[in-house]
């Protein structure tokens, strides 16, 4: 099977209902994206399926297959305009403790800003709704709500 | 995590556990030369695991005082960079970038050249007060400020020492500027350019230390060091390890802790794709279970799912949660050992009486990084990766399961997807574990590194939780609000009975940690009763400890004494607090002066509650605004003022408020409780576990009382005073105050 990671691909021989975050962290060798429920609870291992922001820990690599599948490590890494955008608020708002479901929060606001009309920023309680599905047990909400909200800003 | 303890008492502590598990000659750590450059990969501490036992003996364990050992601490590359070796576990509370900020003051670095790392079990990462390596307590600042400043100006003078030595000129006449070394006639040489001599240069015995007032790293309000590293997926946690050849076990463990298994048929889950042995392994608690070892997780789970198991849990005992409050009330009422004692005549004759009775559930630590440990040894050494909030007991034990000495153990720190307490447990049940899992592994001729994975139900039931409580209080006051007479009694499962800890946490049959937030800063006379039933149920700290349940009892009904008799919650406070508690005073006056209350009328239906506490010897107070939102109680605002004496960074004081606050706020919600059932745990995954989501986080403002004392933590004063400040707030508004966390109105769904 044939996985398209952050623009490059990758023969996975894996079986097909393996979760995508195992063939990611496992098998291809990119451990940005993490685990922290494997049932869609926490967000942890969010990424970017299509543009759609999907829970890599319940979804079967076979439902990744001729799709576009991109990680926190390509979200971030300047290519993407709303991605750097977002790396630059969480940076500015010094909004990581201890890091662990960062990426999962990163990639969730970057899907969600994408979904967004342009010329009209998310209100408060968007936000709020928008991140909902992604749990942080250090309690950096209050920040990432703030940098969400100054990301949207920028890329105005 | 560890409770206000007697310091002293400590490395006795840790040498019964020595002779409890096994002692070794305490080697003296080498004299080295400080500033190794960079590239000296040969030289770094970590590689040379020792002291591990002798260290945690604390007396003796090494002819250098930590703070004389610059050369485990502070490393100059030739270009400048300046790395910084924590003795703490990074899990969220930002040490990795404060105890550089204070080394890096007295060093006088150029602080955009500095990084940091994690150290290990070596000898030289004790913290200098408990004489063992520990992560907790909210000590990290508090114990090792002097420490890092002292390391900083050591390094400091062998720089401004190879600088003279270059010029040969005295180093009277030389002074530093943030990474460089300035003399006489415009000259000049970076660190980078002196690290090689400077490694020459005897580390001095007396060092003079900055005038606070001349600080320009600490109080800074400084961005953490692994922002960036965490913002682009780039940070490598203990789960993220990958050693060549490494395989991954999951566990099959009993329902209920300490059972053993009746029969196993492995055949279906050994012919799942990719796993490479099942095996029965030794468990925490005398229990025993099935370890499925496999190419990667998800094949391991797949053979576990396979296993045919049946379990025995005849021999051990099986918690029902609702027979436990039942058999908690019962136990109330019985006389037990006192930790307070006064006149409880009182009782009988004031004028105004309250009787509450208080319910708090066993609460999981649940941090986003399920527990993990990565095991690699051989006949003569074993390394250990792991986040570790104590790697010298975590390295002891690791050395007992394989028969090798401690100094032939290394553990490797790892950064921590949070741990609340968790990765701090005196059997080192996740640790030692792993070990198994791995001596097995090579049993049956598995020649690789085991990295021994928990999915999230594993850790959730996996136990070590805050204990369930129960509180009674009989108070008897006058009109006036004048508490006569407190009679109140705590039932809760000691933490540390049966650990390395009980010799000095509990005194008289009473474990410190369950009444730590009790009675103090109030002149109350509290008679408090305290029993500690033995239950099959592992206990744990867990963020803030006992003040998880103290802090909330205690001011809801400081709170409600005053609201009965009609005055002021902040004003009764200030009254009991006197000149006796300024800093309990100076908090409380920071969130009342900032939050607008007593000024600010607030939209109808929105109540302020307040509360104040002091944990860790720091105080935190909190005053928020909070509703009921069809009966469901809805947090607004929290405004915060805190003393923890000088704030080394106060951005990271900022969000640790903040994060403490939300798992104070977690502990209010809905379904924020561990239940058993026959034994079983019946919480495991988010799903039937509460903690906070964005929605329900409030907006927040946190004030600094302004001090130049030296600090005290942060790590867990934020908690204890949110829920009670909420509910006191919701008392506000339904005349009815609450006695339990979860709080006990949900409303309409």
């Amino acid at each position: 099977m044939k996985l398209t990671v952050n623009n490059r691909e990758f023969a996975i021989d894996a079986d097909p209902a393996m979760p995508l975050l195992w063939a990611l962290r496992d098998v291809v060798g990119l451990t940005g994206t993490k685990f922290g429920c494997g049932a869609a609870q926490c967000g942890a291992c969010t990424v970017h399926l299509d543009g759609q922001a999907v829970r890599s820990c319940i979804t079967p690599i076979s439902e990744a297959e001729g799709k576009k599948l991109i990680t926190i490590e390509a979200a971030t890494d300047g290519s993407d305009r709303v991605g750097a955008a977002v790396h630059a608020a969480w940076l500015k708002h010094d909004v990581a403790q201890c890091g662990y479901c960062q990426s999962g929060q990163i990639m969730s606001a970057i899907a969600f800003l994408k979904s967004q009309p342009r010329g009209k920023p998310p209100t408060s309680a968007e936000i709020d709704a928008a991140m909902d599905g992604n749990i942080c047990r250090c309690g950096t909400y209050a920040r990432i709500r703030a940098a969400v909200a100054d990301a949207a800003r920028t890329i105005a | 995590m560890l409770p206000n303890i007697d310091y002293h008492d400590l490395p006795r502590a840790a040498q019964r556990l020595m002779a409890h598990r096994q002692a070794s000659e305490a080697p003296t750590l080498p004299r080295r030369s400080f500033l190794k450059l960079a590239g000296a990969g040969g030289l770094a501490l970590g590689t040379f695991p020792h002291l591990v036992m002798a260290q945690a003996a604390g007396q003796g364990a090494s002819a250098l005082k930590p703070t004389e050992q610059p050369s485990a601490f502070v490393q100059i590359a030739s270009n400048g960079e300046v790395t910084v070796t924590i003795n703490r576990l990074e899990f969220g509370q930002g040490v990795q970038t404060a105890l550089p900020m204070i080394l890096a003051e007295e060093l006088d670095a150029d602080w955009s050249l500095v990084r940091s790392r994690h150290g290990s079990n070596d000898g030289a990462y004790i913290d200098p007060s408990f004489g063992i390596h520990l992560t907790g307590g909210s000590n990290s600042i508090k114990n090792s400020f002097t420490q890092y400043r002292e390391l900083g100006a050591r390094a400091r003078a062998m720089l401004l020492g190879a600088a003279a030595a270059r010029w040969k000129v005295d180093v009277a006449t030389l002074r530093t500027q943030a990474g460089t070394v300035l003399g006489p006639n415009g000259r000049k040489l970076s660190y980078g350019q002196l690290a090689d001599a400077a490694m020459a240069q005897p580390v001095p015995e007396k060092i003079t230390l900055k005038d606070p007032k001349d600080f320009r790293i600490i109080g800074r309000p400084t961005s953490r060091l692994d922002a960036r590293a965490k913002s682009s997926g780039q940070q490598n946690f203990g789960i993220d390890i990958r050693l060549p050849g490494q395989l991954t076990a999951v566990v099959a463990r009993p329902p209920v802790f300490g059972a053993r298994l009746a029969s196993l048929d492995d055949d279906a889950a050994r012919a799942v794709k990719g796993v490479k042995a099942v095996l029965r392994v030794p468990l925490d608690s005398g229990a025993e279970g099935v370890a499925v070892v496999a190419d990667g997780y998800w094949q391991a789970t797949q053979g576990r799912e396979a296993l045919k198991l049946q379990w025995d849990t005849s021999a051990v005992e099986k918690v029902d949660s609702e027979k436990q409050l039942a058999q908690y009330r019962e136990l109330a009422a019985r006389p037990g050992p006192r930790k307070f004692d006064a006149d409880m005549a009182p009782l009988g004759t004031a004028p105004r009486q309250l009787e509450a009775e208080f319910v708090f559930p066993y609460l999981a630590h649940a941090a986003m990084e399920p527990l993990n440990c990565t095991v690699q040894f051989s006949d003569d050494r074993a390394e250990v990766w792991t986040g570790s909030q104590c790697p010298g007991l975590d390295g002891a034990a690791v050395a007992r399961v394989f028969g090798l000495k401690p100094e032939q153990v290394a553990v490797h720190v790892q950064m921590a997807g949070g741990g609340f307490g968790r990765r701090f447990a005196a059997s080192s049940d996740f640790v030692v574990e792993a070990c198994e899992i791995a001596k097995a592994a090579r049993a049956a001729g598995l020649n690789a590194p085991v990295r021994t994975l928990w999915s999230r139900e594993d850790d959730m039931r996996g136990g070590y939780y805050r204990p369930m409580h129960l509180h009674r209080a009989r108070i008897g006051f006058d009109e006036r609000g004048k508490v006569l007479a407190w009679d109140h009694v705590i039932v809760g499962q000691s933490i540390t009975t049966g650990t390395v800890f009980e010799g000095f946490q509990i005194k008289d049959g009473i474990d410190r940690t369950a009444t730590e937030g009790m009675r103090d800063p109030y002149p109350v006379p509290m008679r408090l009763t305290v029993h500690h039933p033995k239950l099959n149920v592992p206990v744990l700290w867990w963020r803030s400890v006992g003040s998880t349940h103290t802090a909330f009892v205690m001011e809801t009904l400081i709170d409600e004494i005053a609201r009965s008799t009609k005055q002021d919650p902040v004003a009764y406070r200030m009254d009991l607090f006197g000149d006796k508690h300024p800093r309990h005073r100076a908090a409380l006056q920071m969130a009342v002066d900032k939050s607008g209350y007593g000024k600010t009328r607030l939209p109808a239906g929105r109540a302020f509650g307040v509360a104040v506490h002091e944990s860790f010897q720091t105080v935190v107070a909190y005053v928020v605004e909070a509703s009921l939102r069809d009966g469901r109680p809805v947090l607004h605002r929290v405004t915060a003022g805190v003393h923890c004496n000088l704030a080394v960074n106060p951005r990271t004081v900022e969000a640790q408020l903040q994060g403490a606050a939300v798992m104070g706020l977690s502990m209010c919600l809905p379904g924020a409780a561990i239940t058993l059932k026959d034994g079983v745990v019946e919480q495991g995954n988010f799903d039937r576990f509460t903690v906070a989501r964005m929605t329900d986080i409030p907006a927040f403002d946190v004030h600094i009382v302004p001090s130049a004392e030296p600090p005290t933590g942060m790590g867990e004063p934020g908690l204890p005073p949110l829920a009670p400040a909420f509910a006191n707030a919701i008392a506000q508004l339904t005349g009815k105050p609450l006695r339990q966390l979860p709080f006990n109105i949900e409303g309409k769904s």
